[in-house]
Parts: structure tokens; sequence; C-alpha cells
């Protein structure tokens, strides 16, 4: 495992040089390096929402890591209001999606959308104002914390906008509903070129594309053309198309056969989980969205957890690793390393461990073993 | 299990129409394996009158699966006739000639046939059964004494929808580059694979059922498809009923798969969802499954991912034929054929326990061939 980290960071950083010393084109649309950020004296602005329950929580411990680290952020705090904001029909306010569309980078704590009508879902609302169109989630076993599968190394990116998940329904007669499923040229190029980005900055060998395509032909085939289009532009990724049954049981008896999985909505959503669930949760997964020019907002996948919201227990991985991938996008690669490292450290050590990995640490033991091992 | 046949028997040949309910009974219910009937007199076929199904070898590794049926059905002399026919994926539609052999015989066996990803042929797995109405596809997932795994304690019954939903095949390009796919769910699909489901487990002492949606999206569909079972399960007050997003199931399946019991999907969870419990249990080459409707049944290779193979597994032979043969003995006993049926299973249970027979998939190197002739001779 560590070794497999220092041949990614060796190659991310050799492509790093490539890409800083020749001004490729396509990096200043997705990554928010365009604007000269990558020297340390200058900070980098980023929003956070630290979300409810256990968000203020974990938010604060990211906090303490980031500095002890001299990560050089600086973070711009933003509360989902009490009340519907009527220029964006939720309770995020439209100051706060200004300040993600100004910096460009943020990071999302686990929000609890309240229960009621006449506002949409606070994640919905985010998705569709900062148009994110891609969901990444790096899945990795976790050294020292076993579950059933050990070699899980892969990285599915799942089409965000538009797919099964459209919102289309109508009932055409009483008893029979029928639902939409809108697949666009525009938005799979978007992701499959995503797709191949990501795999080429992260030292990636091979990107497979899950479809049912011998079902649906004409949607799933829509989005495969896609993919095989942009594969032509990337000769020295290895491409492949694997049907979804397929990709889910080879996911469950070997996953180390795939590396980067790139999917449209409804099947990114499940296999995204399903992969969650092999390496033991989503309150270990990191996940990242990115938005239309170079916007990358990571979130904590998981609940907001208010039973032990104010207690000091929760785990703060998931939002930490989730973390590390904002720095990755903001090619800090360093200091991603430093503190995925000391992260994976703590773990497989087992001394300081927070009550959902199997031990007693709170919160704060916790961040402070992390910090001890920077 | 006796005394609800004779009467249901009496009623079929009496020619009264059998309602709903007597129908699942008799003709499309398939124990679980293992359960052994008490031998009823059994009028259908007769004592040593052979009842004739249908044997569609189909692509790949098909034929090599089902010769490997059809000599373990001929050792043990049961008394069934196969009448062969030979239906190719690429073929536009389903010969009528099949078609008739299917109707008469009222039960098939058949190996995989492909289906050209992206190609403008529908797949004929799909188009066989809408035609014959078989709207359960009913996979068995459990784990082999001896199969080591990764996860134990594994017996799910994955009951998926089989003719609408997502696989309705109505797509459409809007304008260039956009493209349509139409899901369907209707309130009389849904209520028949429910009261389906509840019936399977009430039949085999099942004790959950828990159907797979994702109603907190797709509000409108599965939200039709959770009121159906919501409905059906009001009748059935001794089978616990929950409900999970297909989502969560996947996690959960990989991590505790062993509070799952019965499952009831529309269309494409289920495939996805019988794909992950087979690959936990063992993988999709040892698990049986068939799909069922009112009057006609269908068996084959549970879990539709790789029943048709790679072509280097047909030239050497390696297919592994343990899930038609465990489909064969479902098909035994829905002929009501109980002993033969047992007699088939325990030989291949005892061939996976000891070992020495498995396939390339199970973490052996037999050939086919070998492992029949295993069961051949553990048949006793």
């Amino acid at each position: 495992m560590a070794f497999q980290i220092a041949k990614r960071l060796l190659r991310s950083r050799a492509t790093n040089e490539f890409f800083t010393t020749t001004r490729n084109p396509s990096v200043g649309l997705f990554s928010s390096i365009d604007r000269n950020y990558s020297s340390s004296s200058n900070l980098i602005r980023a929003t956070l929402f630290p979300g409810d329950g256990i968000g203020p929580e974990i938010a604060e411990s990211v906090k303490q890591i980031f500095t002890a680290a001299e990560v050089p952020i600086e973070w711009e705090e933003h509360f989902v209001g009490t009340e519907v904001d009527p220029r964006t029909q939720s309770f995020v306010t439209w100051e706060s999606l200004e300040s993600v569309r100004r910096n460009k980078v943020g990071l999302k704590g686990p929000m609890a959308t309240p229960i009621g009508k006449g506002h949409r879902s606070l994640n919905l609302t985010l998705r569709k104002e900062l148009n994110l169109y891609a969901n990444v989630r790096p899945c990795y076993s976790l050294p020292g914390y076993k579950t059933r599968y050990d070699d899980v190394n892969l990285v599915t990116i799942r089409e965000n906008t538009e797919g099964e998940y459209s919102g289309l329904e109508h009932q055409v007669v009483r008893g029979v509903v029928e639902s939409l499923k809108i697949i666009t040229r525009q938005a799979s190029l978007r992701v499959a070129e995503y797709a191949f980005y990501y795999a080429k900055t992260h030292g990636r060998e091979r990107v497979s594309a899950v479809h049912k395509a011998n079902i649906m032909q004409k949607t799933d085939g829509l989005f495969l053309k896609c993919c095989r289009e942009v594969a032509e532009k990337y000769p020295e990724i290895k491409y492949e198309e694997v049907v979804i049954d397929n990709c889910c049981m080879m996911l469950v008896k070997n996953p180390s056969l795939f590396d980067v999985l790139v999917m449209p909505n409804l099947y990114g959503d499940i296999i995204s989980d399903l992969c969650a669930g092999l390496i033991g949760g989503l309150g270990l997964t990191p996940s990242l969205n990115i938005g239309e020019g170079g916007i990358a907002l990571a979130e904590a996948v998981h609940g907001s957890a208010p039973d032990i919201a104010g207690k000091n227990l929760a785990n703060p991985t998931a939002l930490l690793l989730s973390a590390v991938s904002m720095l990755h996008h903001l090619d800090l690669n360093e200091k991603a390393d430093k503190i995925q490292d000391a992260v994976l450290k703590t773990i497989a050590e087992g001394e300081y461990r927070t009550g959902d990995l199997g031990g007693t640490s709170t919160t704060t033991e916790f961040t402070k073993a992390i910090i001890d091992h920077l | 299990m006796a005394q609800r046949t004779s009467p249901i028997l009496k009623k079929l040949l009496s020619g009264t129409p059998s309602h709903l309910r007597s129908c699942l009974r008799s003709i499309t219910y398939m124990p679980r394996p293992g359960y052994h009937a008490a031998k009823p007199v059994n009028p259908i076929t007769g004592d040593g009158i052979p009842r004739s199904v249908t044997l569609i070898p189909g692509d790949g590794i098909g034929p090599l699966v089902t010769g490997a049926v059809e000599q373990v059905i001929k050792a043990m002399k049961a008394p069934v006739i196969f009448e062969k026919f030979d239906v190719h994926g690429n073929m536009n539609k389903i010969p009528d000639e099949v078609m008739d052999s299917i109707k008469r015989n009222k039960v098939c066996l058949k190996g995989g046939l492909i289906t050209p990803v992206g190609g403008g042929v529908n797949s004929l797995n799909v188009m066989l059964r809408k035609e014959l109405d078989l709207f359960v596809s009913l996979v068995n997932c459990f784990n082999l004494p001896g199969l080591p795994t990764r996860h134990d304690k594994v017996d799910i019954v994955v009951i998926r929808e089989n003719t609408e939903g997502e696989y309705s095949g109505l797509e459409h390009e809007v304008v260039p580059g956009v493209v349509e796919s139409l899901k369907v769910i209707t309130k009389f699909c849904s209520e028949r694979i429910a009261q389906y489901a509840f019936e399977y487990a009430h039949l085999n002492n099942r004790k959950t059922v828990t159907a797979v949606h994702k109603a907190n999206i797709m509000k409108l569909a599965d939200g039709l498809f959770l009121e159906s079972c919501r409905e059906i399960a009001k009748k059935y007050p001794k089978i616990k009923y929950n409900e999970i997003i297909v989502d969560n199931c996947c996690m959960q399946l990989v991590s505790k798969p062993e509070q799952f019991d019965v499952m009831v999907t529309p269309n494409l969870y289920g495939n996805l969802v019988a794909n992950t419990a087979a690959g936990i249990a063992g993988g999709t080459g040892v698990m049986p499954g068939g799909n069922v409707g009112i009057e006609y049944a269908i068996f084959e290779q549970g879990a539709s991912a790789g029943n048709v193979g790679k072509p280097k597994m047909v030239e050497k032979r390696k297919a592994n034929p343990v899930a038609l043969l465990l489909s064969s003995a479902m098909m035994l006993r829905h002929l009501e054929l109980p002993e033969f049926a047992d007699r088939l299973e325990n030989a291949v249970k005892r061939v996976i326990y000891e070992g020495k027979y498995r396939t390339k998939d199970l973490g052996g190197s037999s050939t086919t061939q070998e492992v029949t002739d295993a069961v051949i001779s553990a048949l006793k």
C-alpha cells in the first residue's frame, strides 16, 4: 500500500512538472491553478460549509490539521441559513454560492435537509447552481482497518447531472408511470474528458466505462461513443468497457481488477456506494464534486449523525480525506500526501481510533495523533 | 405439502379456471433447494411417462454446459426427454418452431444467448421473456458448503421483475446528441411480482421480504412499485416486510449479507443486486435460477453475468456446469420429480464439498467434462 502511494506520488509529480512547464490548455479547464497560486506565499481562499450535526466538530479538526501542516489555505466559513433564501429557493444563501464560485474550491460537511416543502434539497441546490457534473470517489483500502477486501484501489467517476435522475416522471394513465432517462452527448463528453484527465494526472493506467448498452442500446450506446472518442485522445491510457452486471460481480469477487471507473448517473450511484461498502462504509470515503470552470467541492458523504453531535466522538476521516483530494485538485500534492500519510498511519497503528472504527478515542485525541504524525 | 398439492391438482384436472393463487402454487412454484416433498400421486406425469422439455444450448459455453446436463439426466434415468433446438444470439427473432415447442412443453432449459453490444438487434433473452410473459426472474444465492468465500451465511433469493422497468427498450433520439429512454412501471406488473415474492416466501418458510427501490429520487415510478409491495404485504402478516434504497442495499450486501432473505426488485436493480449477491456467495457460475411465468418456466444459469463466457473458456472446455445443474434440479422439482432433484443436488454439493473437481472460477482447474463425470459418479 505504501509502495503504491509512493508510485502514485512519483508519477503525479512527474506529470505535474510537465504541466507547469508547458501550460497545457486542458489544465485551465479542470484545475483552479490558472490563477498562479501554486507558490506557497499566496493564500488560497476556500469556502467551508461545516454543515450540521457532527459537521462543525470535524470541520474544526480539518482546520487544525491544515494549520499544523502549514497548508496555504484561508477558510471562508459559511453556514446554512435558517430560512429560505428567495434567490436560491433553499436554505443555502446566495452569498455562499457566490463565495464558492469566486474561490473555485470548497469543502462541505454533512448537511441535513430539513423536511418541508417550498425549498429544494440542499445538495440539489448546490449541484444545480454550481453545475457540478462529476462526482469522484477514490476508494482505497485503509491499511490497518480490516475489511473483507484488502486490495481495493479504484476511483469511481460518476456523471452527476442527467441520466436516470432527471426527475422527469409522469403518470400516463392510472397505474402506469413513466420515468425518462436522458443521456446527452455534451454531458457524457464532459465527464469522459474529466475521467481521462484525472487518470492522467493521478498516474492511473486504465479507465473502464460501465454501461448496459446491450439492452439500452441508444442511451448507453451514446455514452460509450463519447467515451471512445475521448479515449482516442489519450492513447497511453488503456480503455475498456464493462457491462454493469459483470462489473458488480467482478467488484465483489476481485476489486483489484479495476482502476478508474466512469459511469452514468444511476450506475454510478450504486457502484460508488458498493465500493464505499468494500472499504468500510461511508464514514471513511472521500468524495469530490467537479463543476464547470474548474470548481471543486469536496464533501463528506456520510450523514450528520445528530445522535453523537457535540459529544466529541465523531470520526473526521471522511472529511479529511475529502480535503486531501481537494488539495490534489489544487496541485498541492506534497501537502496532500503528507496529510494522507499521517491519517493512514494513525489508523494503521490502531492506538487512536474513534468509535466507529472500533476504538475509544475522541475526535480531539484522533486529531492530535494525526498532527503528531505529520 | 402433500395436503396442498392434491386439491390443486384435482382442480386443474377438472378444468375449472384457476385463479392466480392456485396457478402460482401448482405450476410456477419453485421450492427451495433441499426441500423434500412427500411423494405425491402424480397424475400429470404418471409413473414412467417421460416429460418432454425444450432445450436451447445457446452460444458460447451454453452447448458445453447443457451437454453436461444432458449427460447427468441420462445417467440418473430421469423421465425427461429433451427437444433440442439451435438458437443463436444474432438471430432476429426466436424461430417459430422453438416457440411452439416451448408452448407445448411449458418447460425449457437454456444456455446463454449473446446480445451484441450496441448493435441494432434486440436481446433475444429479453424478447423470449416478454413473449412468454415470464415476469419473474428468480436467483437463489447461497453459500455452498466447502467453497470458501469472503462472506458466510449467505442465503438470498432475489426475485426480479422481468418484463418492464428500465428494459422496456423504448428509446429514441430527441435531437442529435440527446437520447431518451423510457422506464415504465405499471401497477399490474408490480402487484404480480410482489404477489409472487410473498407467495414464494410463504411456501418456502422464508421470514423477510425486502423491497429494493430508489424512491427518494424516482418518486412516482419506484413509489408505485413500493405502494404495490406494501399492499400485498398487508395480506401476509406473518412475513416481515421492509424497504431499502438500492445504493444502501449494495453497501449492506458487501458488508452484512446475512440480513437479507427474499428481495423483490424492479428490473434493473434486480439485475445488479442478483449479480452482486451471486458474486459474494461464490460467483455466477454456481447460482441456480430461472424465469417463471403463469404458464411457462425457463430455467437457466441464475445471474446473467458471464453466462455466455469467454471464447478461451469455450476452447479449453472449462466452463462451470454447476449453475445449470442446480437449475435443472429446480426444473425437476418444478416437473414434480423431487427425488431426482434431490439426488442431483446432493451429488453436485458433494462434488463441490470434496473440492477435487472444480473449474477455474471456483479456484480449481478441471474441465467441464471432469466435473460432469464426478457428479455422475456421485449419484447414488
